[in-house]
């Protein structure tokens, strides 16, 4: 049927006497090409010597010379050193002890050095209080080699001498001698600072010292100033626990600087049939959540009243199901005496009080030697923030801290921008430091002197690992310049260890060795020089809810933390351990909430996942556009939101992710209550895990202690059997194989033990891994092409029923097509209030590795040693190996990672490519990479070995991969299974032991220990 | 690199020991060869002959001083100067008080002779000559000579047969014989018709382009020979070579790293603090002479920042850029410990000749067929390390081995060098 239509090409076509129309209906074009004005010109055309064949050939010749003078080889200069230090032998590495004091993270840590410049940083096994060696702790190596960071002192906006930036300083402050100016800083833990700050403060009486935590304890901190005389946090040793009962404390994370999976993990693993008891009540799914042997979903007002219950015999407000569990727990909690313990993050001065008055007797808690890192106090940093914006403070210095980004008033800003007089120290030009009008830059702790003591009576050093890398000054030495207490900070230090800490001045350099020293020197720190007066900030907790209203906890994430080390591409790609998500923080709700406010989360055609947008209101607050993610476990009625995103400023565009939740910190108080609606729009997050249950496998095999004490192993951790000639026989049976196996009894057969029940999910393993072996950042966009690099990858499994074991009867009881269809589906969704399982799953090094078969060009080999090796340079990326994988664990560079502009991460500059591993090499576009059990660090052992001549030592291979060596908990065991004294070669025999998938006959040198629940009640 | 003109060479001695043994005839007094070696041995550390070193320049130091003075000052130079003797003292200041060693156990007859030897006279420098090239090519020219000749006899088997041939002709047609010769077909299109032969010779053909492309591919990225200039001409012949010199004095490193390590110019230093100036075999056909050398010396010290007339150091250093010789690709692990103290390999076994090279170049492929040709044959000392005695012991009692190569304990494996 034709069309009576008319189309029109152009408005002018209804101009009928149009000349364009015209001309158009003739050519092609209105105005004439000029052919004529370059070929009508007959003269130059022929008189030119370059015909188009010449051309053609000029460029023929021209490709092929390019060509082949690409075969030439480029020029490679080698510098080197004029004067050689002594102790640096180009490709040996050193390693320095010293620690991290960000005023988040406290830890002792030792730093591997290649050729004067630190790759990686690992733990200090001489610290035995080695506070949280965490992912953060690990990826702050990266943050040195920042290049957005401040390359000099700054006086407004211009950079400067720090001769320029002395005078300009003292100046100021002179000026303002009878105003009031505030030293606002991070907590140090350092002696000698604390000694600098009083110095300084006697010189100008009219400044006033502050300290700032930008996620504050400060109830806890007043709670335990007010009963044992010292501003400090307890100690917790929960090796000594019998039953831990957490109310709102997430110990495995970030609560009261964390560090607390070591201890915790020892009493994890059954011994003599025992184990200890975890209860957690909670409303967020927190690490400690996921790995309590009972979590209890509970709103943050009812925590209070959980805590009660516990302590004195008041179930007011408690719902029955909750009160149950609260008896149950009180019931362990009186069996166990004192070894029973309570501890809670409730941010009130009378919870935490309740906590310290029960465990006072506990042997789990350490008030002798409490902790001494966290010393802030909120009511100062309150009165700090209203006075700036009432204008009462004329100056505000700030160190180390960041509070125009983190402060919760938006009036803070303006008013901070009109002080007369602001100076920022600051490793970045960061919110703050770019509206002051003087910056100090400072140095990273990397390249630092200083001290620390994290627990009372412990003392440690910070030493510089590089010379600093720009003009940087520390606070500390500008200090000393002030207040001319010597040549030096490192002179000051020095002197002042030597009178005060050392038994002796020949003590230093073992001190400055082993990175830290017990002393029972009495140094006045912070946690003594605090106002007389003990100001106890009692807030109440908004439980006043209208309909609609949730109550928000604020969290910090494994990976950001308080967003100090936001520009991080390797902590914004570490996926966070309970929702496997990346470059984001969100709102998690419960699945109830979510489908009643219309809230959905789905996955695209790709897989990836997309979420609803909503808006958050609180007070006058408002937050736009905050993406949210359904959360299994997620308290009813409550939300979680994480701080340390939505920083902007000297951050990479990249990584400016995520909404600023730092905004509803009002009164410090991680515990809100807001109201959330939904808007158009979706989010694309970048998760990295699709399928969130196991649905009823034994990929995480676990059982009870009840059966593990009193059933054989072969009952619950059964060998897979396989069928020949229609018999049944074990999967390790030699018929059921159909490869030939090699003898791998001489020399050395390497295996690496994970135990899922130690395995807490803090993913330090992952970025250990990252910095050691180059692995790349991909970003955002790839990440939810699933096309993460991450060799190693902690997976998380929620139970589709309240429990794990629910979900293995409910499949063995599918019967039929209708059943398994519809039973199958409803196991896909994870439950309201899940039991959640993680396993670190990396190659698996089978010894009949399927991936070896399949490649055409043997790239992928075994070794003799056990390890499958991939040959980088021999692969064509035909990726058959990753598609038969069983593990999933091969990942293929889809794009070259390294000198990129399209990924401008830390490989995309001179700076951030400091850090790579020199022993490792970085791979190209095209080829497949995974996890080599870190060949190159036995490798590096064995010749160590055969250098010395002699046998590798009992046990030298011990936790030689960089994810074991990370470990806190020691849930990752790597080793050599024929030295018969290593703790590898007792643990593949254990009874706890089996392989991954091993029905399919792979025999993995990976091997996994059964997760043991304690369902004991009393 | 260019063979070494002996002939040159030998001339150039010849003329030297002549000039040699007439100035020894001008000496009088003293034994100069008992002198120079006394001198070589107590004096050279610290003088030179014609130039300031930590010490005042040594030659005609007989003119300045009295001899008696000088057995004094040389056998105890302290205690001349606590007497109170003016010229001691002066000279003790005029080098910054640095304390000249006594030498009791010198005789005054050592003495002498060490000062006849500083009396000679400063040799006139050599001037470089000409290379004469026409009389070393003994060897070319006799197989040059025997190339003409058999091109002589095959031009004149030719003519031969072409005689023989045209005779032939003229033979048979007096004898009135016909010679087809208008329809015989040249031979270029029998060969062109004969299908064989042309599919013969186009497989012959591809196959030895093939080969030709094969050995032309492989060789990209083979920088066998590689023999770069460097930014100081620094001589392994020299140092290695004529001074015999350890390699690991220098590359000390090779023995505790992966990388051997070029030598930080503070090792240099060691010796060239004393050794300014170039006094071995000068190679004349190339240009190697002492002036040329002694300027090399120089950029050393310009690098290092040693004010060789101060003798001390300004503190201003220009690092060295050296041109990397022996560049593995990023994709390969290799370890010169593993190498040089486990498995004990010489250092020329890879490198070549170090010692007679004048440059320095790439000896050895190092392809990956060439590692493993070398670790397939190479058998590993399993009796002096315990850490091969113990796998040893346990292989031989399971599978009755002997001997094990670098491959049999695993050396070929793709990880063992690639990650």
């Amino acid at each position: 049927m034709s069309s009576n239509k008319k189309y029109w090409k152009s408005v002018e076509e209804l101009n009928e006497n149009s000349s364009i129309v015209k001309t158009l209906q003739q050519n092609e074009f209105v105005d004439q090409i000029p052919t004529e004005e370059f070929l009508g010109d007959r003269n130059t055309l022929e008189s030119s010597s370059t015909s188009r064949r010449d051309f053609l050939k000029y460029v023929g010749f021209t490709t092929a010379a390019a060509s082949l003078a690409a075969c030439e080889g480029p020029v490679i200069k080698s510098i080197p050193y004029v004067v050689a230090p002594d102790e640096i032998v180009p490709g040996v590495p050193n390693f320095y002890a010293t620690s991290i004091a960000d005023g988040f993270d406290f830890a002792n840590v030792l730093i591997k050095t290649r050729e004067g410049r630190p790759i990686k940083v690992e733990r200090n096994h001489l610290a035995k209080h080695s506070g949280a060696v965490n992912a953060r702790v690990h990826a702050s190596v990266l943050s040195m080699y920042d290049k957005n960071r401040l390359e000099g002192p700054k006086v407004m906006g211009e950079d400067t001498s720090w001769i320029d930036f002395d005078k300009n300083v003292t100046n100021r402050i002179d000026e303002l001698k009878d105003e009031k100016i505030i030293l606002l800083t991070q907590s140090f833990a350092s002696p000698t600072t604390s000694e600098l700050i009083i110095k300084f403060q006697k010189k100008y009486p009219n400044i006033r010292h502050v300290i700032y935590d930008s996620v504050s304890s400060s109830e806890a901190l007043d709670a335990f100033e007010n009963k044992y005389g010292i501003r400090a946090l307890p100690d917790y040793d929960f090796s000594n626990a019998e039953v831990i009962v957490s109310v709102g404390a997430d110990f495995i994370g970030d609560w009261q600087g964390g560090g607390f999976e070591g201890s915790y993990a020892k009493r994890r693993i059954p011994k003599k049939g025992k184990m200890s008891r975890h209860y957690q009540f909670e409303s967020n799914m927190s690490l400690s959540g996921a790995n309590a042997d009972v979590r209890v979903p509970i709103l943050p007002s009812l925590q209070l009243e959980v805590l009660k219950a516990l302590v004195s015999d008041s179930y007011i407000k408690l719902p029955k199901h909750v009160s149950v569990l609260v008896e149950k727990a009180k019931k362990q909690l009186k069996k166990a005496g004192k070894k029973g313990v309570i501890i809670t993050g409730i941010p009130d001065f009378d919870a935490q009080k309740m906590v310290l008055d029960y465990n006072q007797d506990s042997v789990v808690m350490d008030v002798k030697s409490p902790r001494t890192t966290f010393m802030g106090r909120s009511s100062e940093v309150e009165k700090v923030m209203n006075d700036v914006i009432s204008g009462d403070i004329k100056g505000l210095i700030s160190v180390g801290v960041n509070p125009v980004y983190s402060l919760p008033d938006a009036r803070f800003r303006d008013a901070y921008k009109n002080l007369p007089f602001s100076l920022a120290f600051s490793m970045k030009e960061d919110e703050t430091a770019v509206l002051a009008q003087i910056i100090g830059a400072t140095p990273h702790y990397l390249e630092s002197w200083g001290d620390c003591q994290f627990k009372k009576g412990t003392f440690s050093l910070m030493q510089p690992t590089i010379r600093p890398l720009f003009n940087t000054q520390q606070f500390q030495e500008c200090l000393v310049r002030w207040t001319q207490s010597g040549s030096s900070y490192y002179d000051f230090l020095k002197d002042f260890w030597s009178n005060n800490i050392l038994e002796s001045s020949n003590q230093w350099n073992q001190a400055l060795h082993d990175g830290v020293i017990k002393s029972k020197a009495k140094v006045k720190t912070d946690a003594d020089t605090s106002i007389g007066e003990v100001l106890i900030s009692k807030k109440t907790i908004n439980t006043k809810k209208t309909s609609g209203d949730l109550e928000l906890t604020l969290y910090t994430k494994t990976g950001l933390g308080d967003g100090q080390q936001a520009n991080n591409p390797w902590l914004q790609e570490l996926p966070d351990p309970i929702t496997r998500t990346t470059w984001d923080n969100y709102i998690t709700i419960s699945a109830t909430d979510a489908t009643r406010l219309g809230i959905e989360n789905n996955n695209v055609a790709n897989g990836a996942l997309n979420g609803s947008y909503v808006n958050l209101f609180m007070g006058e607050t408002i937050i736009n556009k905050v993406p949210v993610l359904i959360q299994p476990g997620q308290a009813q009625g409550s939300i979680g939101l994480a701080l340390g995103y939505g920083r902007t400023s000297s951050i990479q565009k990249e990584m400016q992710t995520g909404v600023n939740a730092f905004s509803l910190y009002k009164e410090f108080s991680p515990i809100q209550t807001v109201t959330i609606d939904r808007i158009e729009g979706e989010h694309e997050f970048a998760c990295v895990q699709l399928h969130n249950t196991m649905m009823g496998r034994d990929i995480v095999r676990e059982t009870t202690l009840e059966v593990f004490n009193t059933k054989d192993a072969s009952k619950w951790n059964t060998v897979p059997v396989v069928s020949k000639d229609h018999e049944e026989i074990s999967v390790n049976d030699p018929g059921a194989d159909l490869w030939t196996s090699f003898d791998r009894t001489i020399g050395h057969h390497f295996n690496l033990s994970i135990d899922l029940n130690t395995c807490t999910g803090c993913g330090a393993c992952v970025i250990a891994c990252h910095a050691e072996n180059n692995v790349p950042v991909v970003g955002k966009e790839e990440v939810r092409k699933s096309r993460d690099m991450h060799w190693l990858r902690i997976d998380r499994y929620y139970s589709s029923e309240e429990s794990f074991k629910i979900d293995l009867d409910k499949k063995e009881n599918i019967s039929g097509l209708g059943k398994s269809l519809s039973e199958f589906g409803e196991m896909e969704n994870p439950s309201e209030n899940p039991q959640v399982a993680f396993m670190p799953v990396m190659c698996q090094h089978c010894n009949h590795a399927p991936c070896e078969t399949v490649c055409p060009v043997a790239a992928t080999s075994h070794g003799r040693q056990g390890q499958n090796q991939m040959t980088y340079n021999r692969c064509v990326g035909t990726r058959y190996c990753a598609n038969n994988c069983p593990y999933k664990v091969r990942r293929f560079n889809w794009f070259l990672y390294a000198q990129n502009d399209e990924f401008d991460f830390n490989m995309n500059n001179d700076l951030g490519r400091m850090v790579l591993n020199p022993d490792v090499v970085v791979r190209s576009r095209g080829v497949m990479e995974k996890c080599s059990f870190c060949i190159q660090s036995t490798q590096a052992i064995i010749l160590k070995a055969k250098r010395e001549g002699r046998q590798v030592k009992k046990g030298e291979f011990n936790d030689s991969c960089a994810c074991s060596a990370a470990c806190d908990t020691g849930a990752m065991r790597f080793g050599d299974i024929n030295d018969e004294e290593s703790i590898i070669s007792e643990l593949i025999k254990d009874d706890r032991a089996y392989h991954l998938l091993a029905e399919v006959g792979t025999k993995p040198n990976v091997v996994y220990q059964t997760k043991i629940r304690n369902t004991n009640e009393v | 690199m260019k063979k070494v003109n002996y002939q040159n060479l030998s001339l150039l001695l010849l003329v030297f020991l002549l000039a040699f043994s007439t100035n020894t005839l001008a000496q009088e007094e003293g034994d100069v060869k008992a002198g120079e070696a006394l001198y070589k041995s107590n004096c050279a550390a610290c003088h030179k002959l014609d130039k300031k070193g930590v010490g005042p320049a040594l030659r005609n130091v007989a003119e300045k001083y009295d001899r008696e003075w000088l057995y004094k000052w040389i056998t105890n130079s302290q205690g001349l100067i606590k007497s109170g003797d003016s010229k001691a003292v002066a000279l003790f200041a005029e080098y910054n008080n640095s304390v000249m060693t006594s030498f009791p156990g010198l005789s005054n007859n050592d003495i002498d002779n060490i000062l006849a030897y500083t009396s000679l006279p400063k040799p006139e420098p050599k001037i470089a000559v000409a290379p004469v090239s026409a009389s070393n090519n003994d060897d070319g020219n006799l197989q040059n000579l025997i190339l003409a000749i058999l091109v002589l006899i095959l031009l004149l088997l030719v003519t031969m047969f072409y005689l023989v041939a045209k005779s032939l002709t003229k033979l048979s047609q007096a004898n009135g014989v016909e010679i087809k010769s208008a329809t015989k077909k040249p031979l270029w299109k029998v060969i062109v018709h004969n299908q064989f032969l042309m599919l013969v010779s186009a497989i012959m053909f591809l196959l030895v382009a093939a080969y030709f492309m094969y050995a032309f591919f492989m060789q990209i990225g083979i920088d066998q020979g590689y023999a770069p200039v460097q930014p100081i001409h620094y001589s392994h012949k020299i140092h290695a070579g004529a001074n015999e010199i350890d390699c690991n004095y220098c590359h000390s490193s090779a023995r505790k790293s992966k990388h051997s390590g070029i030598p930080s110019l503070n090792v240099c230093m060691n010796c060239h603090k004393n050794i300014s100036e170039y006094n071995g075999e000068e190679d004349l056909a190339n240009g190697y002479t002492k002036e040329f050398y002694d300027k090399e010396i120089a950029k050393l010290y310009d690098a290092v920042g040693w004010d060789d007339a101060e003798q001390s150091y300004t503190g201003e250093e220009k690092p060295v850029k050296w041109v990397r010789i022996h560049n593995l690709p990023d994709f390969v692990y290799f370890n010169h410990s593993q190498h040089v103290v486990v498995a004990g390999v010489e250092c020329q076994t890879c490198h070549g000749p170090v010692e007679e090279m004048e440059i320095m170049y790439q000896y050895s492929p190092l392809t990956m067929g060439w590692c493993i040709d070398c670790h397939r044959e190479t058998n590993v000392d399993l009796k002096n390390n315990d850490y091969y005695e113990k796998i040893h012991e346990e292989l031989s009692k399971k599978y009755n081995v002997e001997k094990l190569t670098a491959a049999e304990l695993g050396g070929l494996e793709c990880g063992k060098c690639h990650y």
